[in-house]
């Protein structure tokens, strides 16, 4: 597990090439390229507005960049946790029929989905009644369902107490590690996403840096992103779970630091 | 009982059971103003009809089809904002229509019949529309329901999990037009959005699914056609109108009575 498995050894389950994105003329990505492989936890960081989620989108198809290639496995089973929905009560709708809106699924299925995302007294609660954490089990079971080679997580943690946010990354670290698949997340939140990452991008349009956790934490480029006072948190935060301070993948990171203006 | 009123009470009926399930999407996806834009457009499609020598009925189809493949072509370029752009077409819609309809000197229509619905005159060809295009529109929207209420509930986790959006969201524009048409003749292209919503509405605090909020917007709507004709029977009240209140005091009085609450 704590192998270097980020590498690419078999071709990627989603591979992006150069993909540029221009929306109303402004430039909200530029030159991107990376790849996801089956069993790395990847997580998308960098400022609002930095095209985090726009990645993601062009990453499941939802979005075509102007320029650039995306590729996706043949048969590729994406189970994806978008962001921010919300539930009008004016459509009554409980777990049960949300689980179950794209495809059918007999009861088993749904009750053992739930289980494995620690919400099974949930199957049949209104959708508008949970909350944020609930939300956000239920929304990875989902996900789930679809026994997924690659899940595509778009802010998990929001929405969610801190408390909840430990528990809900240790579940995602669990369910990739027991299921075997890739783990595309965006997230803002820079200290917690940290430990159940193996390689972090950090974004600001173009690709600032990227490698492994420690590394991008020491590079440049990713130290001159955020402000001081996140970096503080980050730093009380790595010291505790993560004494790597040469990290054996950091060589990736230091070849692609870029210059800011 | 009156022929006329036994037609009414069919065609109401009728109409009823389409604008349920048709409603409850309205009020799901915020559709309103759609549903209103489809029907601003129909008086257009009366005088096209006339002008080209179509079915009355027809005519309001193929327009309301029309205008919401339009609708749906320009959804996706996104320019404008959606209630800018419906507004832009329905008055423009309408007021094409009221123009046309003074060019057109032969054709002498009741203007009001077509604003407020004429459901005592309903004839038994309309009768056949309502129930064979509304059996088309009820039958093609059980086929989409799965999809379309997915996309409902979010539409990129529907399209990345293998719905055609694209597909099925026209597909529901252009049952909805069909819908528009329809009721069109009971409560008049004025008050359509009015039968759509407020049954619908009505059953929301008592529906557990999505179905059963579709088929009890249907029987309030029932209960208000029935309601509001005989009233009018009685009063000698316009028709379309009183049903479109006897919908509202079932509603208020669903919202009065002590029960569950939505949130």
């Amino acid at each position: 597990m704590n192998e270097i498995h980020w590498e690419p050894r078999e071709p990627p389950l989603v591979r992006v090439e150069n993909a540029s994105l221009r929306l109303g003329g402004k430039e909200i990505l530029s030159g991107v390229s990376l790849g996801v492989c089956r069993g790395e936890i990847l997580t998308i960081i960098g400022p609002n507005g930095g095209g985090k989620t726009t990645l993601l989108r062009i990453m499941l198809g939802l979005l075509s960049p102007d320029q650039g290639q995306v590729t996706r496995a043949p048969g590729l089973r994406i189970g994806y946790m978008p962001q921010r929905i919300t539930f009008d009560p004016v459509l009554p709708l409980n777990v049960r029929r949300f689980l179950t809106l794209s495809t059918p699924q007999p009861e088993p299925a749904l009750l053992k989905v739930l289980e494995e995302v620690g919400a099974a007294a949930l199957l049949n609660a209104p959708m508008q009644n949970l909350s944020g954490g609930e939300l956000q089990r239920v929304l990875m079971a989902r996900a789930l369902l679809r026994d997924p080679d690659l899940l595509a997580l778009d802010e998990p943690a929001q929405g969610v107490d801190v408390h909840g946010q430990v528990e809900l990354f240790g579940l995602i670290s669990k369910i990739s590690h027991e299921r075997g698949c890739a783990v595309v997340m965006v997230s803002h939140d820079l200290h917690l996403v940290m430990a159940a990452t193996d390689r972090v991008l950090c974004l600001n349009r173009h690709i600032c840096c990227t490698g492994s956790p420690g590394s991008v934490q020491a590079n440049p480029a990713f130290i001159e992103l955020f402000s001081p006072r996140a970096l503080g948190n980050l730093a009380i935060y790595s010291h505790q779970h993560n004494h790597h301070h040469d990290p054996v993948t950091g060589k990736e990171c230091a070849g692609k630091e870029c210059q800011h203006d | 009982m009156d022929d006329f009123l036994v037609r009414a009470l069919i065609g109401g009926i009728g109409v009823a059971l389409v604008a349920g399930p048709f409603g409850s999407f309205v009020v799901w996806r915020r559709l309103a103003y759609f549903g209103d834009t489809l029907a601003h457009s129909a008086l257009l499609g009366v005088v096209i009809g006339y002008l080209l020598h179509l079915n009355l009925t027809l005519g309001v189809i193929a327009v309301c089809q029309l205008l919401a493949l339009l609708l749906f072509l320009l959804q996706r370029r996104r320019g404008l904002a959606g209630d800018t752009l419906l507004g832009i077409l329905a008055h423009s819609a309408l007021s094409l229509g009221l123009v046309l309809l003074a060019l057109a000197e032969t054709l002498r229509v009741d203007l009001l019949s077509y604003l407020f619905g004429d459901i005592l005159a309903i004839s038994r060809a309309d009768l056949y529309w309502i129930y064979g295009g509304g059996g088309v529109a009820l039958v093609a929207l059980g086929r989409i329901w799965r999809p379309l209420l997915a996309i409902t509930v979010h539409e990129d986790l529907a399209q990345v999990e293998g719905i055609p959006v694209a597909k099925i969201n026209w597909g529901f524009m252009s049952l909805m037009a069909l819908a528009v048409a329809l009721l069109m003749k009971v409560v008049g292209l004025l008050l359509v959005t009015a039968m759509f919503i407020i049954p619908a509405a009505t059953f929301r605090r008592f529906a557990t699914t999505p179905e059963s909020m579709a088929a009890g917007a249907a029987g309030c709507g029932i209960i208000a056609v029935v309601a509001g004709l005989s009233a009018s029977y009685r009063w000698d009240t316009p028709a379309g109108p009183s049903i479109v209140i006897a919908a509202t005091l079932l509603f208020t009085i669903a919202f009065l009575l002590p029960g569950r609450r939505l949130h």
